[in-house]
């Protein structure tokens, strides 16, 4: 019949309307998931799946709720238990990195030898494609992905390339934003840790063992103390920065 | 409700690749079968292309010409190939949408400046893909109708992806660069270069008296007007540019169109307004940086692409991907389909003039999927889900009872509320039926694929006609519909994505436990040496990925069979004869995206 699909249509288009209108209403106390991450203060909604009407987000005052695993841009992890930064400069993330955003520059010790730490640690935010590469091959979480999409600036540099102070964050924020695979990597580095003690100790038993039975150090011995004093050495480097710093 | 009822067919049977490939070495006995890797092909001298091509058409049953590209073996480092071959070798791809199966493979080697001769006789299709191979590696197509650059500038200098031509801001022949990580000597090309110049132009190019070598006329059809009668009443034909900004053309894409009146009389697709050589990158990169590029083609579905990429180097490597990852690529493949002709319907919609209503109750929809896709991959859109050999992670809590809720309640409901509203409107059922109609015949010989070949009563569909992953575990139909108009087009993406529906609800139900990634990983991959195409059934049609290892961590060729870019073939033959503002339709209908197109 002639304007039937016209009054469907106004039906359809009447029907949405007043679902959202009415769970717009009806949860408006009670939709905020809590305050943003990054304590703003910001209030967050999450749109529940089994509502029928789609609740409207007054951005920037109220914000979606991100699933913890948004990505954006990389950020790295000052682990506030050893109180030093967890990145050792091998380069992992800039090989692997599909635009070639990061580049890394690494830190030298009073004689110029190079040490296990970054000097310098830039990511070019522009060009970066936020494919997780970095964080999914670091071998030492170091670095992770961070939640802040609001980056806009006037000036794409200095701006928007991120030197290593930008990009440093305390492991508690870290914490915050990925809870649950916070939780999964402390249990395996606690493990990984206690496997490397084990490791240690044992080693250290059979070098005991074999001091007693031989006079003369063993090759295995000789390096280990190699290793000792190449550590002390870096320990005291780090110590004369810190001092400096 | 449509009163359609969409009959489901099957195809015949895999077709007998070893066979047909024997048909062609019968008929031309200078023809070389060759075996790299995984892939079994002959070598046919340009010559006898044309009668190598026949004979697959006319007794092998190879219908459709799917892809059409080329690779330069002139830095080519592995062992498998001689060094003093011929320089280049074209690389065709044919399959039957009869019988389905696997593709035949042809190579035809030819040195630089050679020309060979143009496929489009036999295989009206090879229009676009031979004007590409044209552009980018500058062989001559004898006898093309209209061999001209399609994705770069005519003004452009060189063929880029010849392995000898460099870029501006050229570093390295191939990630990662040196510089960034351990010589840390890296300085921005921008730097270097303050006015920011990034591109270079012929020696003799001056910008304030180069004209542009072509006219606006389309060439591909016969400009010339008349108006049949001969009598005194004559009227102008004019051309009128749609696009390249303009919200109907679906991102940058312009059509040239010469109309008389408001009937087209002449249509010539123009595009490469989004080109950025994404093989020339692809080749750089190694094979796993490639993932999140293959995000960027077809934006709206970048779950699909990523398993084409994945399925093409799983095959090189010959990887085993775990069931459960095989479980949760269909679940993300199917709910990114849906995704796509949800966005498909809506858009069509808005061509036709329902501006914004339909297509945001379909947008509504989509949310939900894109946060699932967000809660496991971490993106809404540019997901880099899936990785050889598996998926990057498995699923978060409560992600499965989510996408229950989304694929049982939710998806049924809004995809009935479509149906409801629109199959049945006056409007829809009057600008629809009838319009953009191209036979089945037709639409195959331009190498059309997806949707628009299913809309056209052709059940093909490579998830059952060569199925990949576990598809041949879940109960679905392949809808078809017979009439091959703008209205089928729009139905049979709804009927396709209650099929969809109905494989996420089975593959959620047979989620099995287990790993989710083969091998051990890891970001440095070298697949032995070989080819090897893998292809998948996006939701725009055949996406497939065309491989040449030479054991090195880099891909040596990354060719994309780009679906929407070469349906689009079929844009000026469907479009001629009717209205401009069909037109408008019919582009809408074959469901473009631009970021694949101009790749």
């Amino acid at each position: 019949m002639f304007g039937t699909g016209l009054l469907k249509g106004l039906g359809v288009t009447f029907k949405h309307l007043v679902d959202t209108y009415k769970d717009d209403m009806q949860s408006t106390p009670a939709r905020y998931q809590g305050s943003d991450d990054r304590g703003k203060g910001l209030k967050v909604i999450d749109q529940p799946v089994d509502q029928e009407g789609l609740l409207t987000i007054q951005y920037p005052e109220e914000r979606r709720l991100l699933p913890e695993r948004f990505r954006y841009i990389p950020m790295l992890i000052w682990d506030t238990e050893t109180d030093e930064e967890r990145c050792t400069a091998c380069g992992i993330c800039a090989k692997v990195c599909p635009p070639q955003c990061i580049w890394i520059t690494r830190a030298t010790d009073e004689a110029g030898k190079p040490v296990t730490r970054p000097q310098d640690f830039f990511i070019d935010a522009t060009i970066c494609m936020s494919c997780n590469y970095c964080v999914e091959f670091c071998p030492f979480d170091a670095i992770k992905m961070d939640h802040d999409a609001e980056l806009a600036s006037f000036e794409r540099f200095p701006h928007l390339v991120y030197d290593k102070g930008e990009l440093t964050v305390p492991l508690d924020y870290y914490a915050a934003l990925w809870p649950v695979q916070y939780a999964e990597e402390q249990e395996r580095r606690a493990q990984e840790a206690a496997e490397a003690r084990a490791k240690e100790e044992a080693k250290a038993a059979r070098a005991a063992a074999k001091e007693v039975k031989e006079e003369t150090p063993a090759p295995e011995a000789k390096l280990s103390r190699a290793e000792e004093l190449k550590q002390k050495a870096m320990e005291r480097a780090r110590q004369r920065r810190e001092a400096q710093s | 409700m449509s009163d359609i009822v969409a009959p489901t067919a099957t195809v015949a049977g895999p077709l007998d690749v070893a066979g047909t490939l024997a048909l062609v070495q019968e008929a031309l006995p200078d023809a070389k079968p060759v075996s790299a890797g995984p892939t079994d092909y002959l070598e046919v001298a340009p010559d006898q292309l044309l009668e190598a091509l026949r004979v697959l058409r006319d007794q092998g049953g190879c219908d459709l010409l799917s892809s059409i590209t080329c690779t330069d073996y002139l830095s080519y480092q592995g062992r498998a190939r001689a060094k003093d071959g011929p320089r280049f070798e074209v690389v065709y791809h044919l399959y039957s949408t009869a019988q389905g199966g696997d593709c035949v493979v042809l190579h035809v080697p030819v040195d630089d400046g050679e020309p060979l001769p143009t496929a489009t006789p036999v295989y009206p299709g090879a229009n676009l893909q031979e004007r590409e191979v044209w552009d980018l590696y500058g062989l001559v197509f004898e006898g093309h109708p209209n061999l001209r650059r399609i994705l770069l500038w005519e003004g452009f200098e060189g063929h880029p992806m010849r392995k000898d031509w460099h870029e501006a801001y050229y570093e390295e022949d191939q990630k990662p660069f040196r510089s960034r990580h351990p010589r840390a000597d890296f300085a921005r090309s921008e730097d270097k270069v303050p006015w920011g110049k990034n591109t270079r132009y012929p020696a003799d190019w001056d910008p304030d008296d180069w004209q542009e070598p072509v006219t606006y006329v389309p060439v591909s059809q016969d400009p010339r007007h008349s108006n049949g009668t001969g009598d005194r009443l004559s009227t102008e034909s004019v051309v009128v540019n749609l696009g390249p900004h303009h919200p109907s053309t679906h991102g940058v894409f312009r059509m040239v169109v010469r109309i008389e009146g408001e009937t087209v009389t002449a249509l010539e697709p123009d595009m490469g307004y989004l080109h950025r050589n994404h093989e020339k990158i692809g080749e750089r990169n190694t094979w796993l940086m490639n993932m999140p590029f293959t995000d960027r083609l077809d934006y709206i579905n970048s779950m699909s692409n990523n398993w084409g990429y994945a399925l093409a180097v799983e095959k090189l490597m010959g990887l085993e991907v775990p069931e459960r990852a095989e479980y949760l690529r269909v679940i993300m493949a199917e709910l990114s389909r849906i995704v796509n002709h949800l966005w498909s319907i809506g858009f069509i919609l808005n061509d036709l003039g329902a501006l914004q209503t339909p297509a945001l109750y379909a947008i509504e929809e989509r949310e939900m999927i894109l946060d699932l896709f967000e809660s496991v991959s971490g993106a809404r859109m540019m997901c880099n889900y899936l990785r050889f050999g598996g998926v990057h992670r498995d699923l978060p809590a409560g992600w499965a009872e989510r996408a229950r809720y989304v694929v049982h309640e939710r998806l049924p409901r809004a995809l009935d509320q479509l149906d409801d509203l629109l199959s049945g409107n006056e409007i829809v059922n009057t600008r629809g039926r009838g319009v953009g109609y191209l036979s089945a015949e037709q639409l195959i010989s331009l190498s059309v694929t997806g949707p628009m070949i299913r809309a056209a009563g052709v059940p093909y569909d490579i998830r059952r006609c060569e199925p990949y992953g576990v598809y041949d575990r879940f109960d679905f139909d392949i809808p078809t519909l017979p009439h091959s108009d703008v209205y089928d087009r729009y139905y049979i993406r709804l009927l396709e994505a209650r099929e969809s529906v109905r494989i996420v609800q089975q593959a959620l139900a047979g989620l099995p436990e287990g790993d989710i990634l083969a091998g051990k990983g890891g970001y440095v991959f070298r697949p032995p040496e070989g080819e090897a195409y893998g292809r998948v059934e996006g939701p725009k049609g055949e996406l497939g990925f065309y491989l040449v290892s030479d054991g090195k961590p880099n891909p040596y060729r990354y060719h994309i069979r780009a679906p929407s870019y070469i349906n689009l073939n079929a844009l000026a033959p469907m479009t001629v004869g009717y209205k401009v503002a069909d037109a408008i339709v019919i582009l809408g209908a074959i469901d473009i995206v631009l970021g694949e197109v101009d790749r």
